[in-house]
């Protein structure tokens, strides 16, 4: 391989040492995850004061915007490994990519559970097709799609490579669904409504957001550490390091 | 009204606040604990297939037999 | 064989594949028909009131169409798949984009051109208005090959799986957004006595761009589904 890469991300390349740095990295992510989750709900639920317009329904935006943002940021991270797995074949990005999409539909599900919760006091309507929703929407079902084609094949690694090009096909249709769908909002005049136009936000509701971001961004990494390490034994499942790990650990 | 209850109406709006803070936990905790149980199924389905060969080893005699991948 | 001269390629690769979607006409007429009935049980849905099914003319024959061609999308490499015969393709001399392309545009045939022939009557039960009628044509015209062209590649990369219909439709659905929302909006605004130059011509943009790309896209997502 090319010699611009490190030999520590080389090394990372491979199954067992990967396992191990997944491994030691996890329960610190999922302690970051949790302490910066409770100090975002904490300023979000009890220290920030109720928005003059919308009461307390607001708060949902600690999970709700957090959750959204997750949603594409963890879109991006599958398309990028994709690349990788379909270009380069490498066996963790197939692993990295195709673990990371339930994750990134468990995020999407509840962007859009939420966004619901919030839009029917807020704006009387359980949903509206507006292009946010409409696109968080799409996105969902491109997550399903990938898992689901990753699914359909016998073979893992090469329904990871499918997967991967459904899910680079999908990286250029979501804006393409975005701004088509905000042209047809401008045709039917119904719903114009820019739902989420929250102009500035004070300084009280800001910082809990901010924090509540790292905290699910923190959470993703954790997730993917262990979903990953689950990945590597099932693909590695006749090799040595794995029978080494299945025989130190008695099953429950 | 306490403050704990003030706390937990929301504003009125504890019917849509909840929910949504019930399914942001409840989702990620799936999400945590599915790969746990698919990692105690591989290992303990690993388990077993090496006890099989265990056993087929002691059986066949041991001169003709070739190492198993 | 070294590779017979490409447009003599191409013209025998169309021959094939139409003489074969004839002989199984029987076939053809399914589209069709699904699109029939379909369109035929609006009216029995939503009652006679002619101001609202002009409405939702545009709309209803435009998604039926687009229904009527996910059926018949499956189809598109199934027995070649089942024979060996794509395979062989992907081995031919020949670029493999070009003699997928040839395919697509065979099935487009095959299976889009009857249902753009029966619109009017399908609009018309619906009782579009004749001015929206060459929009709802031009429109069809354009989005149905953008659909087999897309579609194309989704099948590829479902080839030689435990396929399910419903996961095509499934990653099918995002890709359809756009069009039919070009299509029935061009539609919509003829209606309106609107004009409706711009999204048939985001249409044709893209069916261009399609054109292009999607038979390469096909070939990389056939290689990735067949070679293991």
């Amino acid at each position: 391989m090319s010699s611009w890469i490190p030999l520590w991300l080389h090394k990372l390349g491979s199954p067992p040492t990967f396992y191990r740095f997944a491994g030691a990295v996890r329960p610190w992510a999922m302690g970051l995850a949790l302490l910066a989750g409770a100090i975002g709900l904490y300023g979000g639920l009890v220290l920030a004061p109720a928005d003059y317009q919308q009461g307390d329904a607001y708060r949902i935006i600690f999970i709700h915007v957090p959750s959204a943002w997750m949603s594409m940021f963890v879109y991006a991270v599958m398309g990028v490994s994709g690349f990788m797995a379909l270009v380069w074949r490498m066996k963790l990005a197939e692993v990295v990519a195709m673990e990371s999409a339930p994750i990134g539909a468990a995020f999407t599900f509840i962007t859009l559970v939420t966004g619901s919760l919030w839009g029917k006091p807020m704006w009387g309507t359980w949903w509206t097709w507006d292009a946010r929703l409409t696109s968080e929407l799409v996105l969902l079902f491109l997550y399903l799609g990938v898992i689901g084609l990753y699914h359909a094949f016998e073979d893992r690694r090469q329904g990871a490579r499918a997967a991967s090009f459904l899910a680079i096909i999908g990286v250029i249709n979501v804006p393409i669904v975005h701004y088509s769908v905000v042209w047809w909002n401008t045709l039917h005049q119904g719903s114009t409504v820019n739902v989420f136009g929250h102009s500035k936000m004070a300084g009280d509701m800001l910082w809990p957001l901010l924090v509540m971001t790292l905290a699910t961004k923190a959470y993703y990494v954790a997730s993917l550490c262990r979903r990953a390490r689950t990945d590597l034994l099932a693909l590695e499942g006749g090799k040595d390091w794995v029978r080494r790990i299945a025989e130190a650990e008695v099953p429950r | 009204m306490s403050a704990l209850q003030h706390f937990l109406a929301m504003g009125g709006y504890a019917a849509y606040v909840w929910p949504a803070y019930a399914v942001f936990f409840v989702v990620l905790i799936a999400d945590s604990a599915a790969p746990q149980l698919r990692r105690r199924r591989i290992l303990r389905e690993l388990h077993g297939r090496l006890a099989r060969q265990a056993a087929r080893a002691r059986r066949a005699p041991p001169s003709s037999a070739t190492p198993t991948p | 064989m070294s590779g017979a001269p490409l447009p003599r390629a191409c013209a025998a690769m169309l021959r094939r594949d139409l003489l074969l979607a004839w002989r199984r006409r029987g076939d053809l007429a399914m589209p069709v028909l699904y699109a029939v009935i379909v369109v035929v049980l609006f009216p029995f849905a939503l009652g006679p009131d002619l101001a609202l099914l002009q409405r939702i003319a545009g709309g209803v024959v435009l998604v039926t169409v687009l229904l009527a061609m996910l059926l018949a999308l499956d189809a598109m490499f199934a027995s070649d798949i089942e024979d060996g015969s794509l395979e062989q393709l992907v081995l031919a001399p020949q670029p493999l984009a070009l003699m997928l392309g040839m395919k697509i545009l065979a099935h487009w045939l095959a299976t889009a051109l009857p249902l753009i022939v029966i619109a009017p009557l399908l609009a018309g039960m619906l009782h579009l208005p004749a001015a929206a009628m060459p929009a709802l044509l031009l429109a069809l015209l354009l989005a149905t090959p953008l659909l087999s062209l897309l579609g194309a590649v989704l099948v590829a990369l479902t080839a030689g799986t435990r396929r399910s219909g419903m996961l095509l439709a499934l990653m099918l659905l995002p890709l359809c957004v756009p069009v039919v929302i070009f299509a029935a909006g061009a539609v919509a605004a003829a209606q309106e006595g609107l004009p409706w130059f711009a999204p048939v011509a985001w249409l044709g943009a893209a069916l261009i761009l399609c054109v292009v790309l999607a038979p390469l896209a096909c070939a990389a997502a056939l290689r990735i589904a067949l070679d293991s």
